[in-house]
C-alpha cells in the first residue's frame, strides 16, 4: 500500500515532504500563540482546499458553494452539543452524512439534468445562500442571534469533548490534512481517479468509452461534501460560535477555493502551497500596515486584491507547477 | 382592502423588478457575447451609486440627470478593464476567469470602503415622498421614475444591437467567433464595446436603484449574485429574459417581503433560482442547446 503510494515520487520530494511534517509536528513546541493561530488557519484551509479540490481539481465540477457543507456540519455538531449533550465525534457521525446528502441532493439535481459550468456553479452558490437565510430564520439554531456553545476551560486537553488549548486543534488540524493528503494521492491513482480525470478533460469522450460520468461525479460531489463538513465540526468547537452570516456566507466559500486555485488545481500539494501562501500574505499585509502606521479599514484588502490580480495574470496554472519547475520536481499527478 | 395593499406592493415589485432587470440585462450582454461570467456586476454597480450620491450631496445634480454621464463613465471602466485584463483571460477555464473577477470585485469593495466609509448613503430628492393616485392604486414616484428610466435604456440598448453596424457586428461575434473573424470584424474591440456596454447598463441601473435603495460598499456582492439569479432565471444570454426574469424576482421579493418577512426575501428568490435550473435549466426565455 505504502509503496504503492510512493511509487514514482522522486526521492527528493520525498524528503521535502519528511522534512516539512516534521518541522510542521515540531512548530508548536517554538511557535508564538500568535503564530500557531496562523498555523492552525493555514491545516484548516490546507484541509478543505483539499477537498474542494477533489471536486475541481479532479473531476473537474466547480463548486463556490463549499461553505454549505461546513456550515451543515459546524450547525449540526454544534446544536448536537448543545440541545442533547452530545459530544463532537458522535455529532460527526451525524454532521458527515448530513453535509454528504446535501452534497448528494445538489450532485443528483444538477447531473441529472445535464447542469454544468457556470450553471452549476451558480447553483452551488444558490443552494448555500438558501442555506445562509435559512438558518438565519431557524429557531432550533438560535436563527441570526448566533449559536454559542459553552466556553472552554483551559485547565486540561480533553481530546473527547475538544475542548482545550489550541494545541490541540493544530494537531487535529494537521493530522487531518496528512490524511486528507494522503487520501487525495491514493484516489489519483485509483480507478476512481483515472475516471475523473477522464470526465475532467472531457466528458462527453468518457461517456463514449463507457464511464458511467453520473455515478462518478456524485461520488467526487460526496465524498468533498463529506471531508469539508468534518473541517466545519473542527470550526465549530474552535470558535465556539457560529453565526449564519459568517459560516454560509459566499465569502467564506471564496476563501475555501483561492487557496487550491492559487497553489495549483488538480495538484496534491497546490492546495497546501496556496493556503500557506495566501494566508501568510493576509498576515504579512497586517503587519506591514501596522508598521507603516496605515490604519485604514480595507487597505489590506486592496493590496490582497492586488496580490491575487498579480499571481492570476502571470502564473495561471498556480504557484506550484511553477515552483516544482524551480526546484527541479516535476508533478507526476497533474 | 387587502387586495388593494397587495396590488400595491405588487405594482413597487414590478418597477423595481424592471431596475434589477436592466442591472441583469448588463451581465447577460456581457456572457452572451464574451463568455465571462462577470463576478464583479454588482461591485460595478455600487461604483455608479457612489459617483450619482457624490455629484447629488456635491451639486444636487438628481441621478436620472446624471444618468447618461454616469453611464458614459462606467462604459469607459468596462471597456478599458475589458483590453487590460479580461481579453487575455477568455481562452482561460472558468475558474481562472473567476478568480481575476473576484480579485476586482475585493479592489472595488474596499476602495469603495477606504473612500467612503461603511455607513449607508442615500439621496434624499424633492419627489422622494411623492406617489401617484390611479384609483386605488398608489405607486411611488421614486419606483416610477426608476422603473421608466429602466424601459427606456432597455429599448436604446435593444435599438442599439437591431438596427446599428456595431450592434449587429456584436450579434455576429456572439454567434459564430471564428465567422467574425475570418469576415475581419476586430472581434477584441467589440468584445471591449460589449463589456463597456455591460458596464454602461449596469451604471444607469445604479442610479436609478439609489432613488430607492441606501448604498455601503458591502451591497456589491448581494447584487451581483441577485443578477446572476435574475440571468439565469431569464435565460442567460437572453436580453428579454433578462428584464422578465428581473420583474419576476423584483415582484417575488416584493411578495415574500410582504406575507412573510423581508429579511427572508432573498430566501424565495434562490428557491425560484434553484427551481429554474432543475427544470428548465436554459431559463425561461433561453434557447435549448445541445
Amino acid at each position: 500500500m505504502i509503496a504503492r503510494l510512493i511509487e514514482g515520487v522522486p526521492r527528493r520530494a520525498l524528503a521535502l515532504l519528511g522534512a516539512l511534517l516534521a518541522a510542521l509536528v515540531a512548530a508548536p513546541l517554538v511557535a508564538s500563540d500568535y503564530l500557531l493561530t496562523v498555523l492552525i488557519l493555514i491545516l484548516y484551509f490546507a484541509y478543505i482546499g483539499q477537498a474542494w479540490n477533489i471536486m475541481m481539481g479532479f473531476a473537474g465540477q466547480l463548486s463556490l458553494g463549499h461553505a454549505l457543507y461546513v456550515g451543515l456540519g459546524a450547525y449540526t455538531a454544534a446544536s448536537l452539543n448543545v440541545h442533547f449533550g452530545i459530544g463532537p465525534w458522535l455529532g460527526l457521525l451525524v454532521a458527515v452524512p448530513v453535509a454528504a446528502l446535501a452534497g448528494a441532493f445538489i450532485g443528483f439535481l444538477a447531473f441529472r439534468f445535464r447542469v454544468a459550468g457556470v450553471y452549476f456553479a451558480i447553483l452551488t452558490i444558490a443552494v448555500a445562500e438558501f442555506a445562509r437565510v435559512g438558518f438565519d430564520h431557524l429557531s432550533w439554531t438560535s436563527g441570526s442571534s448566533g449559536l454559542f456553545l459553552p466556553v472552554a476551560q483551559f485547565t486540561h486537553n480533553d481530546l473527547w469533548h475538544l475542548r482545550g488549548h489550541p494545541v490541540m486543534f493544530y494537531y487535529i488540524l494537521l493530522a487531518a490534512a496528512v490524511l486528507a493528503f494522503i487520501f487525495c494521492r491514493a484516489l489519483l491513482q485509483s480507478r476512481v481517479g483515472y475516471f475523473w480525470r477522464a470526465i475532467r478533460e472531457d466528458e462527453e469522450a468518457a461517456r463514449s468509452t463507457g464511464i458511467d460520468v453520473f455515478h462518478y461525479k456524485m461520488i467526487a460531489v460526496v465524498i468533498s461534501a463529506a471531508m469539508t463538513s468534518f473541517a466545519g465540526v473542527i470550526y465549530a468547537f474552535y470558535y465556539n460560535n457560529l453565526f449564519p452570516e459568517q459560516v454560509f456566507h459566499i465569502s467564506r466559500s471564496i476563501e475555501i477555493i483561492l487557496g487550491p486555485i492559487v497553489g495549483g488545481i488538480g495538484t496534491l500539494f497546490g492546495p497546501i502551497l496556496g493556503a500557506v501562501v495566501l494566508t501568510g500574505l493576509a498576515e504579512t499585509l497586517t503587519a506591514a500596515l501596522a508598521a507603516a502606521g496605515i490604519d485604514l479599514p480595507g487597505a489590506k484588502q486592496v493590496f490582497y486584491g492586488i496580490c491575487l490580480l498579480l499571481v492570476i495574470t502571470t502564473l495561471p496554472d498556480g504557484v506550484w507547477p511553477w515552483v516544482c519547475k524551480r526546484i527541479g520536481l516535476a508533478e507526476r499527478n497533474k | 382592502m387587502p387586495a388593494e395593499l397587495y396590488l400595491n406592493v405588487a405594482v413597487g415589485g414590478v418597477l423595481t423588478g424592471l431596475v434589477y432587470g436592466l442591472m441583469a440585462l448588463g451581465l447577460s450582454v456581457i456572457f452572451g457575447v464574451v463568455r465571462v461570467v462577470n463576478f464583479a456586476h454588482g461591485e460595478m454597480m455600487t461604483i455608479a451609486m457612489y459617483i450619482a450620491v457624490t455629484l447629488f450631496t456635491a451639486f444636487h445634480l438628481d441621478p436620472l440627470v446624471m444618468l447618461v454621464p454616469i453611464a458614459a463613465v462606467m462604459f469607459a471602466f468596462g471597456y478599458v478593464l475589458q483590453t487590460r485584463l479580461i481579453n487575455p483571460f477568455i481562452t482561460r477555464p472558468e475558474y481562472s476567469q473567476f478568480l481575476l473577477l473576484v480579485a476586482v470585485a475585493i479592489i472595488i469593495v474596499n476602495l469603495l470602503l477606504i473612500a467612503f466609509g461603511p455607513d449607508a448613503q442615500n439621496v434624499q430628492t424633492s419627489y422622494g415622498y411623492d406617489s401617484f393616485q390611479i384609483g386605488p392604486l398608489i405607486i411611488d414616484a421614486t419606483k416610477l421614475y426608476a422603473g421608466l428610466a429602466a424601459i427606456v435604456v432597455a429599448a436604446a440598448l435593444f435599438g442599439f444591437f437591431q438596427y446599428t453596424r456595431p450592434g449587429t457586428a456584436i450579434r455576429a461575434c456572439a454567434d459564430n467567433y471564428t465567422g467574425a473573424l475570418v469576415v475581419g470584424l476586430d472581434v477584441k474591440h467589440l468584445y471591449a464595446l460589449t463589456f463597456g456596454l455591460g458596464a454602461a447598463c449596469v451604471g444607469a441601473a445604479g442610479c436609478m436603484l439609489l432613488l430607492i435603495f441606501d448604498v455601503t460598499p458591502a451591497v456589491g456582492p448581494a447584487y451581483t449574485l441577485l443578477a446572476f439569479v435574475i440571468v439565469i432565471t431569464g435565460g442567460l444570454g437572453s436580453m428579454p429574459g433578462a428584464l422578465i426574469g428581473g420583474v419576476l424576482i423584483g415582484l417575488t421579493e416584493a411578495m415574500a417581503g410582504l406575507l412573510f418577512t423581508p429579511s427572508a426575501k432573498s430566501m424565495f428568490a434562490f428557491g425560484i433560482l434553484v427551481l429554474v435550473l432543475l427544470f428548465r435549466p436554459q431559463g425561461i426565455m433561453g434557447k435549448k442547446t445541445s
